[in-house]
Parts: structure tokens; sequence; C-alpha cells
């Protein structure tokens, strides 16, 4: 199988040790075939399916390139050029689309910063059951977007769901379209997004609070510190590699929804909860426009990039004050 | 390697540390509160689940009544019979082993190509060294969505569109395996792999025997990772996978809500079906697995 290419051949690399000589400097010293050897099998797969295609991505974009027509005639930067207006139907779907992924990030994430931060602060006191109730948050995140997106389209179904009729058990409005208008639309892909990966968030923080030293708290309990000041002073401070991971990993995976929008919503109404990812997904690989989708994915990336550098900026200026 | 040390076992290194009030815990208003959120967040997320599976045992009618019907009249495993019969066109069980084989193998291969690779770059010097390692940690920080369309170009000219091998390879071309491997090697203590060398180990042998085996826990730590990654990615055999025999769960639960629609009772079961042996799995090694996770954080 796949995996038996892995270690590299023992014989070959005895023999290139041998050769450099068995003495005490071969460990810091250049030795020969053998780096390159275990390097291999990992540049064979990251060559292939990395670099390669980072380089064939932007090769492709540069052509009206139909993965199921012979011809695919080099168009220079029109792909983008198109992109770069709402004119054009292209550039109209793929700017809805970048709104849509913008709005869905904006509303996701404070909601899965702060909420888990909560939650892991209750969890990291002494508690009976802590880790069955660890254990409990975390679970929907093992059952994956597929159950998830399934589950809660039941659940937010607008004639016969679960939560429509416990809105109207306690007088509330139970015919609230979540699926199908909005705002509702949006108010589902997040609370399905925060249900599934509060979980997660909260492991890391719970995780990073622990890290801790307790005589920080000891010492602000001396000197008369509140709880608040505790938390802006002690817990914010030394949380901030935390803070930095999490935020990111929230950002990007918020910035690349696909599986609730597939699954809950289809993109309702009309296109407008489709995110970034799920367009260039279809026009890529639904419709094999790759040109097209090629195009847009730089775009995107080079967005994304842009904003883990901010967030990158934001945290340093924290670290500095 | 203290932040690795401490994240192994969270819990009890803070019970430990809790100043010793006799071992009970004292009930102040912020604790009963705390509690009380606990309390209500484990119901809201019990509560889908258990509707979950209520719901597969329904007939239609019970599932979309109005009002509700909370319980079955009659407890049927019509939803069941469907999705797991024989020749059924939405062959659950058959996506759960496929899910199975292609999360184990591709694990497996992102552990066996990243952990030799790792090293080198931790422990070895050779011309090129800074230059493939900046490339590697340079995609890092790629977004992974430009990658799609080309990559799947490149399987298809494999011929490894609709194939097991598409869901299982290129995923594993990944660097954060190799940067995260890298990064625990330099923890590691030399002298031992020097006292190895000594005695006239090669650098195979001293790979194999000494490293591999003192690097267990961050080698399951990728192992779990990489798993779930696997396991859960939704995008890629999305449209990478077609025929019902090919699919693997994710994309395979997407096809049954596109066919049975509003047969909530099929779709629930299949949520079920794919649910339960991963719940169960997950009871056992949560600690495992919810570590692991806690550490990528701390390392990252």
């Amino acid at each position: 199988m796949a995996v038996s290419q892995a270690p590299p051949a023992p014989p070959g690399a005895a023999v290139a040790d041998a050769t450099t000589g068995g003495t005490r400097t071969a460990r810091s010293g250049s030795s020969g075939l053998v780096p390159y050897l275990f390097l291999a099998p990992y540049l064979v797969l990251f060559s292939v399916f990395v670099l390669a295609p980072a380089v064939y991505g932007l090769w492709i974009s540069l052509h009206r390139w139909d993965f199921l027509l012979p011809v695919k005639p080099f168009v220079g930067l029109q792909n983008y050029l198109n992109l770069l207006t709402r004119e054009t139907a292209v550039g109209n779907s793929f700017w809805e689309s970048m709104g849509a992924t913008g709005k869905f990030s904006l509303f996701s994430v404070p909601l899965l910063l702060v909420i888990p931060l909560l939650v892991a602060m209750v969890l990291n006191k002494k508690f009976p059951a802590r880790t069955f109730f660890r254990a409990v948050f975390f679970a929907p995140y093992v059952l994956g977007v597929a159950v998830i997106g399934l589950l809660w389209r039941f659940l937010l179904d607008p004639n016969t769901g679960l939560l429509n009729y416990l809105f109207g058990l306690v007088g509330l409005p139970d015919d609230i379209p979540w699926t199908t208008a909005l705002p509702w639309a949006w108010v589902a892909l997040v609370a399905a997004t925060v249900w599934w990966t509060l979980g997660f968030n909260t492991v890391i923080y719970l995780a990073g609070l622990q890290e801790i030293p307790a005589d920080l708290y000891e010492a602000a309990d001396v000197d008369g510190a509140n709880p608040w000041q505790k938390f802006r002073f002690v817990t914010l401070p030394q949380l901030q590699r935390v803070l930095l991971f999490v935020t990111t990993v929230t950002v990007l995976s918020s910035a690349n929804m696909f599986g609730q929008s597939l699954l809950i919503t289809q993109g309702a109404p009309g296109t407008q909860t489709r995110t970034a990812i799920m367009l260039i997904a279809q026009e890529g690989l639904g419709s094999f426009r790759m040109g097209n989708a090629t195009a847009m994915s730089f775009v995107l990336a080079l967005f994304l990039s842009l904003t883990s550098l901010l967030i990158f900026g934001f945290f340093r200026r924290l670290g500095e004050d | 390697m203290a932040a690795t040390t401490d994240a192994a076992r969270p819990f009890t290194e803070a019970t430990d540390a809790a100043p010793p009030s006799g071992g009970r815990t004292r009930w102040g208003l912020p604790k009963i509160a705390g509690f009380g959120l606990l309390i209500l967040l484990t119901v809201l997320y019990l509560a889908p689940l258990l509707w979950m599976l209520v719901t597969s045992f329904k007939s239609v009618n019970e599932a979309t009544r109005w009002p509700l019907q909370w319980l079955p009249d009659q407890w049927l495993t019509r939803s069941y019979d469907t999705i797991l019969r024989p020749g059924s066109a939405t062959p659950v069980l058959r996506w759960f082993a496929n899910s199975m084989v292609s999360a184990t193998a591709h694990a497996l291969l992102v552990v066996a190509t990243a952990a030799p690779a790792a090293y080198a770059l931790a422990r070895m010097d050779f011309p090129g060294k800074r230059l493939v390692f900046g490339l590697i940690i340079g995609t890092l920080f790629i977004p992974p969505i430009i990658f799609l369309a080309p990559n799947y170009v490149i399987v298809d000219s494999f011929g490894w569109i609709n194939t097991l091998w598409v869901v299982i390879v290129p995923g594993a071309a990944g660097a954060f395996g190799v940067f995260f491997l890298r990064q625990f090697f330099l923890g590691l203590p030399p002298e031992i792999e020097e006292a190895a060398y000594v005695d006239g180990a090669n650098r195979f042998q001293v790979f194999m025997r000494i490293v591999l085996p003192l690097s267990k826990p961050a080698l399951a730590t990728l192992l779990t990772l990489s798993y779930l990654a696997n396991w859960n990615d939704f995008l890629w055999p999305f449209y990478v996978l077609f025929t019902p025999e090919a699919l693997t769960l994710p994309p395979g639960l997407g096809r049954l809500q596109g066919q049975f629609n509003i047969d909530y009772p099929v779709i629930m079961a299949g949520a079920v079906v794919a649910s339960i042996p991963v719940l169960a799995i997950f009871v056992f090694a949560q600690r495992y697995i919810i570590e692991g996770v806690a550490r990528s954080g701390i390392k990252g």
C-alpha cells in the first residue's frame, strides 16, 4: 500500500551514512544522500499536490479553461478583469458570494471567540463531571459537518421543525422561515456553526487557561484585584498566544464555510447565502469552468492572506501595550 | 516541552494544583450560575441528538405532523431497512466502510511521510535545506482553495476520480504534519541520539528505534487530527466521488438528503448510522482526541 513507500530503503541509508564516516561529526555534518531519502516520500506528495497545482492553477486562471472542451484559449488577465466589476455575470456572483462569506464571518467569529471562552472559564473551575461536559460540547465536532447539516436542516424546517415548534410553545412566532429567507437564514447558519464548533474552541481555550500559573492569580488577590481586573490583567494577556491561534483558525474556517450552506440553505434565498468557497467549487468542479474558478480562488486567497496579516498585526500591537 | 506535557493531562494537572480544600467543591453563587450554564448547554447539545434518534424510528407522517408528535406510535425500522438493505441506492454502511478505510489510510500516510521529512529538517544539515523548509512552511499560509481545480485535473490524469485514492492521497501533502513533528523533534534532547551514534547506530536505526518511540504522543496527536480531518472532509469528496459505492459518508449523507427530501426518518437514520460508531470511538478515546486538539492549539 501507499504506506510501504514511507521508510527510506535501510540498506541505502546505512551505506550512505557509512561513506560519510560513522564518526561523531556525522550527526551534525552533511551526510550525503540520507537527508534526501528521509525527505523523498513527503516531497513527492508535496510536489505533485501542492507545488504543481499552485503553479498550474495560476496558468489555468489565464485561460478560458473549460475542463470538458479540448480548446482552452489563452485570455491573459481577462478572467481577473471580469471579477473586478459587478457588470459581468461572473463578477456579480463572485462579489455576492464574497459578501456572503464576509457576513457569515462577521456574525459567527465574535460568537465563536466569546462564548467558548466563557464556557472554558466555567469549566476551568472545580466542578463535578467536568470531563463529561467537555466531551458533550466537543461531540458534534467529531460528527462532522454532514451530520450537523442534516440534523439542523431538520430542526430548522420552517413547517415541521422542532425549533419553530418550541418557539410556538413559549409564545414566539412559530413560522419563521429559517432556511428560506433573510435574515433568518444567516441566524440559522451561524447558530448551527456555533453549535458545531463551540466545543473545539472551548477545548483549546481550556488548555490555554490551565497553562496560566496559579501564583499570578494569587498575586492579583494580594493586590486586591476584582474578578474583572483579574480577567483583564492576568487571563487575557496570558492567553494572548492561544487567542491568536483561536482567532486565526476561526476566521479562516468561517471564510471556508461550505457544508452548512450547501446542506441547510442550499444558498437560499436565491443565491444570497452561497459562500465564496461554494461558488468556486460549483464553478470549477460543478460546471468545470476552471479558468473562472481559479481566478476567483486567487482573489479570495489574497483576501484571506490580508485578513491573516491584519489579525497578526492586531495581536502584535496588543502585545506591545 | 512544558506546554506539551501539561496539555497532555489538563484535568489531573488542574485538580492537583487546586487549593487543598479537602477535595470538595465549594459552591458560591458564581459557581452555581456556572453550573446552571453547563446544564443548560448540555440539554442544548443532547436534545438534538436524541431528537435525531427518535425521529429515525417514526413514519414520514409522524415526523412531519404539526403540532409535533414527540414519540412514534410504533417504533418502525423502515428507515434503517431502506438504507441498510443490500442493493440500496444509498448504501450507508458502504459509505461508512469507505470513510474508515480512507481516514485510516490517510492518517497513516501523513505520519509515514511527515515523520522522516520532519526529522531530516530538524536534525540534518544538507544543501537546499533552507529552500525546502521555506517552501513547505510558505504553503502553510496558502488558502487550500487555490489547489481545488488544478488538483482535480491532476488526479483525473492519474485516473483517480471516483476512487478512494483521491480522498486518501492528495490531502496528505499538507505542510501541517511536517511543521508539527519538526517542532516536536527539535524539543527532544539530542544527547540520547548522540549516544546511539557513538554506539555505531546509523541515522535510519536511530530514527526508527529511538526517535519514533520517544515521539509516540506527537505521532498519536498527528494521527488523530489527520484522521478527524479526513473523516469530516466534505467539499472535495462531494465533487470527486459520485457513484453510490464510491462515496464516503459526508458526500453520501448529502446525497441522502437530496434523494429523500422531507423523508426525515430516513435522513435521520443515515445520520444516526454515521454518528453511532464515531460517538462510540469518541466515548472511549475522548481524552485522547480532545487533548490532541488542545495540544495543537498550544503548540501552534
